[in-house]
């Protein structure tokens, strides 16, 4: 296949970009990198400047301050047909007055290739469609859709490829099978993906790295592991599956661990977790990182007394507790439904324990509940 | 076992002679409406076509005899083919600048936020609300203050004014429907500005531009008063036919009329299948 551009390749820079509308400021002071080759996610929920920083990178939309840059090219007011980057658009935006194949071929044809079967036919081999060449796209399914839209980018080996909630429109199921799909095929042609989503699951099932969006700002960046164990902020906290937020406060050192007091009790924590700025702090735990066990039996790690089970909701693969704590907080226990039977009952006196070394310790002065509003399935970015 | 399916047979209740028969009246009063609604507007085009074979003479009112004279000899009627010429003309013109100007005044209210394009929008629609006889005399005596005399020009001018706002109102809705990331698509496919315009967005466009120009030459072939206020001595075929309405209308009148008629049919039909192929999408 033909390359967009053998000249500008490499890393993606944005550097202090600032995009407002009037008096909304959709990208507030951005800076990132994207690695050359990777699988770049940007999550957030609706309103979060992320489909904004997309049609920044794409040329759609221009900074007002800051500059893009891919290598070493500045493409910061550079027209979109002037870059080497291509987008799956939200919708697809397929020709419809264009078969199949001329669809595919339009990136090509527009850069004066004369000969565009072989790479045509090549890419639709790899999204497994070849015998639609001559529809229409009217005539496709959503997922036959999805992936022609894919397949018009990819033609063209840009530098960069942007997915904007490509999957957005497909249903559950189809969609788990193409993000499995959209992995593959991101290896399989070492492209640079850079992907927009609202999405938590499919940005962890697919990407290298995520970028978690909060009003126009990125709150945290790393590996989808990283951003779950480890959260900074209460917004990624929460935004990323669930938390348990609990209010303390650092009360010494004990060789590589914080002693932290949570409403009387004691636990302890790994310094490097903490992202604290003073004493005050909420200690973070996972739900699933919790043990329950009823009082008076043996517990290992952190231990917090004084639990009282409120809620039992069995799910099959676990059972979700709610517990009621001394101070009136309730915490969220899931507990795998790996020994028989769900053993606790409402009502039940609990203790709840867990390793150390899966607290992480959020500033003090946060909002616990950054984040939790927010049903990111329920919206969309339109 | 059959005993019991047959006494089940027996035990099903028939429907009585007047419930079935208001069941078919309701299952079928729509159709019975519709062919009275469709006799209702196609009486006077088959009267038209029915007596474009009529073996007339003068005047065309009496049924006299088949024949396909009148068919064989479209211009045999003194008058009748300058006359249509001139209607064809005027037309053509007419169709061509106002699909063009529309066009591009549809574009710009469509796409484009500017100062003023709210009331843009609605200035377009007033000559549509304007009674013709209005503008027709209120042209004509605009042309004389300007010390133009009635013509085959100032008829052109006076069809292109009132056709633009048709073609504008018909192109719009087009545009409205036309998702503008596929244009967006396509200059993310190298296509610059101009490649955009001509390779994705004109083609989807196009149904709604032809739609409009058909809309622009039936109107203007089919005008009669702002035309008779600004034609002078030229005279197009609504004016021949009104004018030899007072003497017996030539059979020659029916056969151009019911010609028109089958043309707009084919081209609508032709319209409808090249449609349906391609399809904007919501």
């Amino acid at each position: 296949m033909a390359d967009a551009s053998s000249a500008t390749r490499g890393d993606l820079r944005l550097t202090r970009i600032t995009k407002t509308y009037g008096d909304f400021t959709a990208v507030n002071d951005l800076s990132l990198t994207i690695p050359e080759g990777s699988f770049f996610a940007l999550l957030g929920p609706s309103g979060c400047g992320k489909t904004t920083t997309l049609r920044m990178i794409a040329g759609l939309e221009e900074p007002n301050v800051g500059s893009i840059h891919l290598g070493a090219t500045d493409i910061t007011t550079k027209r979109p047909y002037q870059r080497p980057i291509n987008t799956v658009f939200q919708n697809y935006a397929l020709f419809p007055h264009l078969t199949i194949f001329e669809n595919i071929a339009f990136g090509l044809r527009r850069r004066g290739i004369k000969n565009v079967d072989a790479d045509v036919n090549k890419v639709l081999e790899l999204v497994e469609l070849p015998h639609l060449a001559q529809r229409k796209p009217t005539q496709l399914s959503g997922g036959q859709q999805q992936r022609i839209a894919l397949a018009r980018a990819i033609v063209n080996r840009p530098a960069l490829l942007l997915l904007d909630e490509p999957l957005g429109a497909l249903d559950l199921k189809l969609r788990r099978q193409m993000q499995i799909e959209l992995k593959w095929i991101q290896r399989e042609v070492g492209l640079t993906f850079v992907h927009v989503t609202h999405d938590q699951e499919e940005a962890m099932t697919m990407a290298d790295t995520i970028a978690v969006m909060n009003e126009g700002e990125i709150e945290q960046m790393g590996s989808p592991a990283d951003l779950y164990d480890n959260p900074e902020t209460a917004f990624v906290a929460n935004f990323l599956g669930q938390s348990n937020l609990i209010k303390g406060r650092i009360e010494g050192t004990d060789g590589d661990n914080l002693v932290v007091d949570l409403y009387g009790q004691k636990i302890g924590m790994p310094k490097n977790r903490s992202h604290a700025v003073d004493n005050s702090i909420y200690a973070g735990i996972r739900p699933e990182k919790f043990r329950i066990s009823l009082v008076g039996t043996p517990t290992r790690g952190n231990t917090l007394t004084g639990g009282r089970i409120e809620d039992v909701s069995y799910i099959g693969v676990s059972t979700q507790y709610q517990v009621m704590m001394p101070w009136g907080q309730e915490v969220m226990v899931f507990e795998q439904n790996d020994d028989g039977v769900a053993p606790f009952d409402k009502g039940d006196e609990v203790v709840i324990s867990w390793e150390p070394n899966f607290t992480f310790a959020l500033r003090g002065d946060e909002d616990a509940e950054a984040g939790t509003e927010v049903i990111p399935e329920d919206l969309d970015e339109e | 076992m059959s005993a019991h399916v047959k006494q089940k047979d027996a035990s099903i209740p028939t429907i009585p002679v007047k419930a079935r028969l208001s069941r078919w009246f309701g299952r079928n009063l729509i159709r019975i409406y519709a062919v009275f609604g469709f006799t209702y507007l196609f009486i006077p085009v088959a009267y038209t076509f029915a007596f474009s074979f009529n073996d007339s003479g003068k005047s065309n009112l009496v049924w006299k005899g088949f024949t396909f004279d009148n068919w064989k000899n479209p211009c045999g009627a003194p008058e009748v083919c300058t006359a249509l010429g001139n209607s064809i003309k005027i037309g053509l013109l007419a169709t061509i600048f106002s699909t063009i100007l529309g066009t591009m005044i549809a574009f710009a209210i469509g796409r484009y936020a500017f100062k003023g394009r709210s009331s843009s929008n609605l200035l377009i629609f007033l000559p549509m609300a304007t009674p013709e006889i209005v503008l027709g005399a209120s042209l004509l005596s605009l042309f004389l203050v300007f010390q133009i005399n009635p013509g085959f020009w100032p008829t052109v001018i006076a069809h292109v004014m009132f056709c633009i706002s048709f073609v504008v109102v018909t192109v719009k809705a087009r545009i409205a429907s036309l998702d503008p990331r596929l244009e967006q698509a396509a200059m993310d496919l190298y296509a610059n500005e101009l490649e955009t315009f001509r390779k994705v967005t004109l083609p989807l466009v196009a149904p709604g531009i032809a739609g409009a120009a058909l809309l622009a030459f039936s109107l203007s072939f089919d005008d009669f008063i702002i035309t008779n206020f600004n034609s002078g001595t030229l005279k197009t075929f609504p004016e021949f036919v009104y004018t030899s309405a007072a003497r017996g209308i030539p059979a020659q009148a029916n056969v151009i009329g019911s010609a028109m008629f089958f043309l707009a049919l084919i081209i609508v039909i032709a319209g409808q299948f090249v449609g349906k192929r391609v399809k904007v999408p919501k």
